[in-house]
């Protein structure tokens, strides 16, 4: 469904990705892992389009998706739940997950309604201000709003950054329920344990190289190794 | 200082604060949206007034020509995106504002080679004329009330679409983070662009309803364009709401100011220093203003970037 290949990017003179291939099958879940600065976000800012490329391909489906502008990503199918979470502050919750709204691909699977049943916090706090919400709240509704898009792929870029332990493990059940459903997912996070429970596949970067790939099993097999790269 | 002169100001303050947020309304979305400075804005206020000026004199009906500029300070609008503000988007905001002031000296020029230097005057509207009393003592031009009306009917529009309508969603969420909206699907290049020429229209419905009352000559946009950024930077850029409570204020303050500071300042000084000190602190009043909101509120009194 998604397939990077031989990606590299940076900002200005720095350059921050080295060649990185990433694959993201349908229905899959994969992982991206690596310690802070090793280019996570900035793969994910190029997969996106809000960073182009200097080199490599991007494929989503059948759509070349380098060089476009962000629109063009989010278009072909792909939900972007950015780090930061980045909600609309003078927005309220309900104008956040309407305002981007769309079902490009027949029949929405994902409404407001689902959305506040996935979140029912979210239906309380409907009318509130996006800059009210706690960060949580807020996480929340950085998801719901990716999955208002309908979207054939989620990328979550440090979903449970920052959160409490009993939110964290609340978004964490959101996203095997999504997987549960069947949609394909990039996530990027630093809980080894959790990704271990819910992701198919994981690709580890270090200092924008690809490092370590493998499946979960792989993972859990070689795990001292692959910690040694996520743990300074 | 008597109530009926205060209350006569006033009602002049109010009509050119309403005339000022049709300008600033355009500029702080344009501003706020896309970090675009649009030096060229006070153009479409003139040539908004110079299409109305002509089309009334060849059509000799003012509503007539009124309801014929708006499409075309739309199109004007769109034309200039298209040829001029497109390819700077991604410069750097000393390249727009050098490229917007050219447009500004061009425009200028072009308007004083078709129509001449000299200031063209447009009647009142017949029905539209005279004056009504609204107190003792207290007559009002009918025109300048039809202004605030005017004023105020397409403020109230502008709230219902930016607050009510998926568009105004998009718009009050491209100036928070226009990125991100790009992110989730939107062409925020064609959203600018729609909301750059609604922006010209406003800017042009501004220019064409003080035809009656102002010389309509060229450079007429430059003073406006000033006060509008004073405007939407002591409202907050990005900010509707900020923009129509900031240019009420500003409107206000300069016209009052103009009338009355130097007979309150007699109240604390000679009547001679007075005299000198009034009208220069009078054109400073809104300047004053707006430094006095930067230093306490640095991103205006109602920021829409910052919140959150």
């Amino acid at each position: 469904m998604l397939s990077v290949r031989g990606l590299s990017a940076g900002y200005g003179a720095a350059r921050v990705l080295f060649d990185v291939d990433l694959e993201v099958g349908a229905g899959e879940v994969v992982a991206l892992l690596g310690r802070n600065g090793m280019g996570k976000t900035t793969t994910v800012r190029a997969i996106t389009g809000l960073l182009p490329p200097t080199a490599g391909e991007i494929v989503f489906g059948t759509t070349r998706l380098d060089g476009s502008p962000p629109h063009k990503a989010a278009q072909a199918g792909i939900g972007l739940v950015p780090e930061g979470r980045q909600i609309f502050p003078t927005l309220t919750v309900e104008e956040n997950l309407v305002a981007t709204a769309a079902s490009r691909f027949g029949p929405p699977r994902w409404t407001k309604e689902r959305v506040y049943d996935l979140f029912p916090r979210l239906r309380e706090r409907r009318r509130q201000m996006g800059s009210q919400l706690s960060g949580g709240e807020q996480q929340m509704l950085a998801i719901g709003r990716a999955l208002m898009t309908n979207p054939k792929l989620m990328i979550l870029d440090e979903a449970t950054e920052g959160l409490a332990p009993l939110i964290r493990r609340e978004i964490w059940s959101c996203i095997a329920t999504l997987k549960a459903e069947g949609e394909s997912i990039l996530v990027i996070d630093k809980s080894l344990d959790a990704l271990i429970r819910v992701a198919d596949r994981h690709v580890v970067l270090e200092k924008g190289h690809v490092v370590w790939t493998g499946t979960t099993a792989e993972l859990v097999a070689d795990r001292a190794q692959v910690e040694k790269r996520l743990h300074v | 200082m008597s109530l009926t002169l205060f209350a006569v100001q006033t009602l002049n303050g109010l009509q050119f604060g309403l005339m000022l947020f049709l300008v600033a309304a355009g500029l702080t979305l344009v501003f706020g949206v896309m970090d675009f400075i649009n030096l060229a804005h006070g153009v479409q206020y003139m040539l908004g007034a110079y299409l109305t000026a002509v089309l009334a004199k060849v059509t000799g009906g003012f509503f007539t020509a009124l309801l014929l500029a708006m499409p075309l300070t739309l199109l004007l609008g769109l034309v200039l995106e298209r040829l001029v503000f497109r390819p700077l988007y991604a410069r750097g905001h000393l390249d727009q504002v050098l490229a917007t002031f050219g447009v500004i000296l061009i425009v200028n020029e072009a308007v004083k080679l078709a129509f001449g230097a000299a200031p063209i005057s447009v009647p009142v509207p017949e029905i539209l004329s005279g004056s009504v009393r609204l107190m003792d003592g207290l007559l009002f031009p009918v025109y300048r009330l039809a202004i605030i009306g005017a004023g105020l009917g397409t403020a109230l529009l502008l709230w219902l679409v930016i607050d009510g309508t998926r568009f105004g969603m998009l718009v009050r969420a491209g100036a928070t983070n226009a990125p991100m909206v790009s992110a989730l699907g939107v062409d925020v290049r064609r959203l600018f662009t729609a909301v750059t020429a609604f922006g010209a229209m406003l800017a042009g419905f501004a220019g064409a309803m003080v035809t009656p009352i102002l010389s309509v000559e060229p450079g007429m946009g430059d003073g406006v364009l000033i006060l509008a950024f004073v405007v939407i930077v002591v409202g907050g850029v990005g900010s509707i709401r900020g923009a129509f409570i900031a240019a009420l204020i500003v409107g206000l303050v300069d016209t009052l100011g103009r009338s009355f500071a130097t007979d309150l300042l007699k109240l604390v000084m000679s009547a001679s220093t007075a005299n000198h000190v009034g009208p220069a602190l009078s054109s400073m009043a809104i300047y004053l203003l707006m430094a006095g909101v930067l230093a306490f509120r640095p991103a205006g009194l109602f920021p829409s970037r910052s919140a959150g």
